[in-house]
């Protein structure tokens, strides 16, 4: 039965969908009130719709009801509870409704905290917002409706890919979405904005938070998803420019792009058009990233055409989605013109290079992620683009990023004297330059990876520590009074250094594991020991154990240094015998210095082990950079100025309490 | 004895990326071998290099680099000997030519239209003169109630 009340929630939920596009529409052009007002009730009794839906189906995934064909085809009795709960988004049906959830989940929130917008204008982003929801309603019931029944349940269902169940895949696909679904906040604004032909600072100060929200949740997905990687697919990598980590990545940088530019709105009634630009890319991205992954079409060209209606209906939506906002957008662009003015060295002229960098190496992952398919239709030539072409090609934007990063955040705005806002900057920028130097000589020449990297994340990461230095006058005033400016710091600057901050660690972390780190790849026999760089390992035993749904040979290491042990380390070799197929598990040694990594590979002719281990240096640093950059976006949102209006009025007496 | 027929079924798993056995004794060559690893795709898996992937044919194409090394052929000898034999695809980054040139341009091209009209944008808005009011008396308002809270 549940299955059935799920499938009826969304077919009522649809109707719902359709009603709130069109009649909050209508009232906001005529001004009617009542007509306007039906769009709060009618997005938050959407979201409930769904939501319940969305509990049937994990209904159907916990108790493993195998009469419903998707978890026949996706779940199995003897998977431990977490994957049967994670497992309903493990597939294309389940992810869609999950995305679906989460867009009517977003919509039910301006309803609630959208008390402060115009009638106007909360009606319109509802009605726009309603409008993506029954596309991608349509979408599931026509196409890929996950509560199909089997007229004869099998005894037990097929499982899921035993590379799924980890904890870390299972939980990210939530955070992409919240992710890629909250930019159709951002998407809907800027759609009732061109609509309402006003674009003003309250404008850029509602969107912000969304966008920040968003952001923040696109930053955890892609960081778990890429730790996930990392300790899994048993080489250490963490990043492959696969076209699925593409499709989330474009849209995240497009995201950092739009929070930097809605600042200059906010604050300058500047750069509108610009930003309502962006904000609509921004949603085409996770739109386009949707249509890549849900499809199948850059993966292989015959995935789409083994089930052209899936591919077509989202390209269709994408046509209509993206086509129709970019030509309501060139019909109605010149309404937001703004008279605002700065001088060529400003923060706004800063703020102008960071969206240029950023948009078009989002462009530029596009067109390579997109290449293959493009050369193949148009040529007929089949074609890879890979991580070398995107390392060589996506980088320098990267690089010029950095180097412009720490000047342009303390330009001030308006116009400014780039000589008087270097002075503090100069000895940090030659302290990087020399850390680099040092590093090139100690490492002896060779690659200019580790220097240059090196030379930015200190420029970086020093250049922002210094800008809040400057402003609490650290060094220049008793402790005490840098002690009461920094609480009285906003939070959102507070979110600029850490975010900033962040980026430099990343930076660190990565030209730390791309030029230094060491791989030793051999024979063992069990009792022997063999060095890794300064370390000896030991391989102890190797036992078989058994796991809930899977088998697996688990190796016992040893890690010494200087004969003191250091670790155990227990990598193993599972197999699940439901999916028949095998992972590694690594076992990894993580410090704040390095990594030490092990994987234990096939047991060879002679009664060895293949062994590969690793010292990654410094890995811990990109992920503690990944959290400070999200940390970053935390601290923006929480910002007061963004709980205006929400709140009645209070003195502006009540301080913000320290972070 | 549950022990020994896990161990067993261990066996029969496909094997993991670079092998020991199939490492070369020159590490100069075998150098070289990885890093022209990295560039060639392994064709059945999903955007893998060789170098990183656990398919058969991965190892095959790993042992022919190192096959080919052995034999005298430079790094680019080898490349152009496997995108001889397995066509373009196997390479992860396409060489530059004509009709991918838009691939290789995209990037520049875009970086340099967008780079002139933000420099055209910019002079347009430091020209316009003195700086004037950014607010309208009736934004200024609403933007002071709402920062009122």
């Amino acid at each position: 039965m549940t299955a059935e009340l799920g499938h009826y929630a969304l077919i009522i939920a649809f109707t719902i969908s359709i009603a709130q596009s069109i009649i909050p529409l209508i009232g906001a052009q005529r001004d009617w009130h009542d007509w306007m007002r039906f769009a709060t009730p009618a997005a938050i009794v959407q979201f409930a719709l769904i939501a319940f839906s969305f509990a049937m189906l994990m209904t159907a995934f916990v108790t493993s009801d195998f009469s419903v064909r998707l978890v026949a085809a996706n779940s199995h009795s003897a998977k431990p509870m977490i994957y049967k709960i994670t497992g309903v988004w493990a597939n294309h049906e389940g992810s869609l409704l999950l995305w679906i959830t989460i867009l009517t989940g977003f919509g039910a929130a301006i309803s609630v905290w959208g008390e402060n917008l115009p009638p106007s204008l909360k009606a319109r982003v509802l009605a726009v917002q309603a409008m993506i929801g029954t596309a991608f309603l349509g979408f599931i019931l026509f196409t890929s409706n996950p509560f199909l029944r089997l007229s004869q349940p099998p005894l037990d269902g097929k499982g899921l890919n035993p590379l799924l169940q980890d904890l870390g895949l299972a939980i990210h696909p939530p955070f992409l979405y919240l992710g890629y679904v909250g930019l159709s906040v951002a998407f809907s604004f800027a759609i009732a904005a061109l609509i309402e032909g006003k674009v003003d600072a309250a404008w850029a100060r509602w969107v912000r938070p969304w966008t920040l929200a968003a952001w923040i949740f696109l930053t955890i997905g892609i960081g778990l998803g890429s730790w996930w990687a990392y300790y899994e697919l048993g080489w250490g990598g963490w990043w492959f420019w696969d076209p699925v980590e593409n499709s989330s990545f474009m849209p995240w940088l497009m995201a950092t792009a739009l929070l930097h530019s809605a600042i200059v709105v906010e604050k300058r009634n500047a750069l509108k058009s610009w930003t309502v630009l962006l904000a609509i890319l921004a949603f085409s991205f996770s739109l386009i990233g949707t249509f890549i992954v849900r499809s199948g079409v850059i993966t292989s060209v015959h995935a789409f055409a083994n089930d052209p209606l899936r591919g077509m209906f989202i390209l269709g939506i994408l046509a209509v989605a993206i086509g129709g906002a970019l030509t309501l957008y060139s019909m109605r662009v010149s309404t937001l013109r703004s008279t605002a003015v700065f001088g060529t060295i400003s923060r706004e002229s800063g703020l102008v290079m960071n969206n240029l960098l950023l948009a078009v190496s989002a462009a530029v992952v596009f067109v390579g992620t997109i290449w293959p398919l493009v050369a193949e239709i148009f040529t007929g030539a089949k074609v890879s683009v890979g991580a070398p072409f995107f390392n060589l090609a996506f980088t320098p934007f990267m690089v010029v990023l950095a180097m412009i990063l720490p000047i342009a955040a303390v330009l001030p705005w308006k116009r400014s004297n780039l000589k008087r806002t270097m002075q503090p900057l100069w000895g940090i920028a030659a302290l990087s330059v020399s850390l680099g130097a040092v590093v090139w000589v100690m490492q002896t020449g060779g690659r200019m990876l580790a220097p240059i990297g090196l030379t930015l994340a200190f420029w970086v990461i020093v250049g922002s520590l210094a800008d809040v230095a400057v402003r609490v006058k650290l060094g220049k005033a008793p402790m005490a009074e840098s002690l009461r400016r920094a609480v009285n710091l906003p939070r959102s600057d507070w979110g600029k250094m850490f975010g900033h901050v962040g980026f430099g660690v990343m930076i660190f972390g990565i030209s730390a594991i791309m030029a230094w780190e060491y791989e030793d790849i051999r024979t063992v026999e069990i009792g022997d020991t063999f060095m890794l760089q300064a370390y000896e390992i030991r391989f102890d035993a190797v036992e078989g154990i058994q796991g809930p749904n899977y088998t697996a040979a688990r190796g016992n290491f040893t890690l010494l240094k200087d004969g003191l042990e250091v670790a155990k380390l227990y990598p193993e070799k599972r197999r699940y015998p439901v999916e028949s197929s095998p992972t590694t598990e690594a076992a990894i040694d993580q410090t704040l210095f390095r990594d030490v990594y092990l994987v234990l590979g096939d047991k060879q002719s002679d009664g060895s082990w293949a062994v590969r281990s690793y010292v990654k240096p410094f890995t811990s640093w990109l992920w503690i950079g990944l959290f400070t950059l999200a940390f970053g976006g935390v601290l923006s949102i929480s910002d007061r100025r963004y709980r205006v209006a929400s709140a009645a009025r209070k003195p502006t007496m009540s301080a913000v309490p320290a972070g | 004895m549950i022990k020994y027929l896990l161990l067993i079924l261990m066996l029969a798993t496909p094997v993991l990326a670079v092998q020991p056995d199939e490492i070369l004794d020159d590490p100069v060559m075998e150098a070289r071998a990885r890093v022209i690893s990295k560039v060639l795709r392994c064709l059945v898996c999903r955007n893998e290099n060789i170098d990183d992937s656990n398919a058969e044919l991965a190892r095959d194409l790993r042992l022919l680099v190192r096959e080919r090394l052995v034999a005298g052929d430079t790094d680019q000898e080898v490349e152009d000997f496997i995108v001889d034999r397995y066509g373009e695809y196997v390479l992860l980054m396409p060489v530059f030519k004509l009709s991918n040139a838009l691939l290789w341009f995209a990037g520049p091209i875009m970086l340099f239209v967008g780079g002139w009209i933000a420099v055209v944008f910019i002079r347009r808005k430091s020209a316009s003169g003195e700086d004037n009011e950014t607010l309208s008396l009736e934004e200024q308002a609403k933007l002071d109630t709402l920062m009122a809270d």
